[in-house]
């Protein structure tokens, strides 16, 4: 059981500019690499292009990937709460998810074998195997 | 072996390129040189920042679920909006503490006063609400000020270190941040129980207590505080607790006290039975016994029972039961409701040892009794 709270984080028009500017300066790159790759210049600059294109086209979309407007969330585990009534008379037992107004001590319920008014012993919440 | 091609390409050539690479590692280094810091104080602020929009995104969930509960439960006439912001910004000044003679006794009575303020402004919210679920959710908005209070502080942390641009102001914020989110979301947990009326890990003295005075009469000792009379072994033990269910710790020094004078000194023993913050890696709901008054709060409580026992030379036992804040105010978990059965084991051998038959004894089960009845 979780309840979420989302909210829209806001978009940074600086850093969008930023972005973009890399990234077409990125394509600029790659432009020259592969034309002087095709005309078979100058091989050091040739790669040496290459590898800043791929690298900042990498880059701006790791940061576009990044900024993009991710709602926030707020995920607060409601861990399940069991009430646990038992007969005074015959011992029976029975266990439910808690209910409001639930409290230990309480007397609430008849029992399903004898009638008798059933009594809560036990509210906790149920262990879960990661807690320590 | 790596080609000509590419080790000029990793290490600079003499062409454009390796020119490049060259002066933009030094840029680099002169750049990190005179504006590194300020590169760690943005880091900080932007890890603070989003804390803060968490811390936020708490503190509006926590103050919906508080104005829905009382909505739900108290249905007043009105939108009690505006009267639940109010509350949320509600302050209490500490006494002047310039001369400490007498302080305990300023500072009792004003949180006598804040308490009753708070009944006052709930029972005004909430008109429908029964004394019960008045406490319920004077502790469901007390821990939505709570939420509230985390949240401006570390704001103003985070304004004043952008104003400043002290790394210091940041760094210190920076350093604690962890913990008090753990604690906010404890408080979120918290805010959630209180609503509910959920027991919560506090509540493992008053659940010890309540066991023990099963079955027996009980009366009104103190506000808020109420006691049984409960023979075991040929021993009379006087055992008490806050009234419940409701959420409430009630005034356990002030019961004490008077059971103390009621019995006119003749106490064998008290024993104090509350929750404790355990150590990371310490088993949640691990008993520990030991001497002293096993209760916290503000300190008022505890400086009565000990200044009730000195009088009379009682000697205090403790038992505590470890768990860590999220467990505590968070509904109770399996093993801190189990380890009650031990507790009360170690009750009756304390009793055992270290009474004689026909002797009077205080049992104190101190802690917030929401979800426990008696």
């Amino acid at each position: 059981m979780a309840e979420n709270v989302d909210n829209a984080q806001k978009y940074s028009p600086f850093l969008l500019v930023i972005i973009l500017i890399f990234f077409v300066l990125s394509l600029a790159a790659l432009f020259i690499a592969v034309e002087s790759l095709i005309e078979q210049a100058d091989a050091l600059n040739s790669y040496s292009f290459l590898l800043v294109g791929f690298f900042g086209l990498a880059l701006s979309i790791y940061m576009l990937l990044q900024s993009r407007g991710k709602p926030m969330r707020v995920t607060l585990e409601l861990p399940r709460v069991i009430t646990t009534l038992e007969c005074p008379k015959c011992d029976f037992k029975n266990v439910r998810d808690f209910q409001r107004d639930d409290y230990i001590f309480k007397e609430t319920g008849s029992c399903q074998k004898c009638n008798e008014t059933m009594k809560i012993t036990a509210i906790y919440r149920e262990a879960k195997k990661k807690e320590s | 072996m790596l080609s000509p091609t590419i080790v000029a390409l990793l290490f600079g050539g003499n062409d454009v390129i390796g020119w490049i690479v060259q002066i933009g590692f030094l840029a680099f280094f002169v750049i990190f040189m005179f504006y590194g810091q300020r590169f760690q104080m943005m880091v900080m602020l932007r890890e603070v920042e989003t804390h803060l929009t968490r811390l936020k995104l708490i503190r509006d969930d926590g103050r919906k679920k508080a104005l829905d509960t009382i909505k739900e439960i108290g249905k007043p006439a009105g939108d009690p909006t505006e009267r639940i912001d109010q509350f949320l910004e509600y302050i209490a000044i500490e006494p002047q503490n310039m001369d400490p003679s007498g302080i305990v006794w300023k500072l009792e009575h004003l949180l006598d006063v804040r308490d009753v303020r708070f009944k006052d402004e709930v029972k005004l919210m909430a008109p429908e609400a029964d004394e019960a679920q008045i406490n319920n959710l004077e502790n469901t908005l007390e821990a939505a000020m709570a939420l509230n209070m985390i949240y401006k502080v570390i704001r103003h942390f985070y304004l004043l270190g952008k104003k400043t641009l002290s790394l210091y102001v940041i760094m210190q914020i920076q350093m604690v941040l962890p913990l008090i989110m753990k604690q906010a979301e404890a408080y979120a947990q918290a805010l959630r129980a209180f609503s509910l009326g959920q027991p919560i890990g506090d509540g493992a003295g008053a659940l010890v207590a309540a066991k023990l005075m099963q079955g027996h009469k009980t009366r009104e000792i103190a506000r808020d505080v109420v006691a049984a009379e409960v023979p075991i072994d040929g021993r009379t033990a006087y055992v008490l607790k806050a009234k419940g269910p409701g959420g409430n710790v009630g005034k356990p020094g002030e019961g004490i006290k008077k059971l103390i004078e009621e019995k006119k000194g003749k106490i064998s023993t008290i024993i104090m039975i509350d929750a404790a913050l355990k150590l990371e890696g310490e088993k949640p709901g691990e008993v520990a016994e030991g001497v002293g008054a096993a209760i916290g709060g503000p300190g008022v409580e505890q400086f009565k029972i000990e200044d009730a026992i000195l009088k009379n030379k009682i000697p205090v036992n403790a038992i505590i039961v470890k768990q860590d804040i999220g467990d505590a105010v968070s509904p109770m978990r399996k093993e801190i409701f189990d380890a009650t059965d031990p507790v009360i084991e170690r009750i009756k051998r304390l009793i055992m040892e270290r009474t004689k038959k026909g002797d009077n004894i205080i049992i104190a089960g101190i802690g917030n009794t929401i979800g426990i009845g008696q």
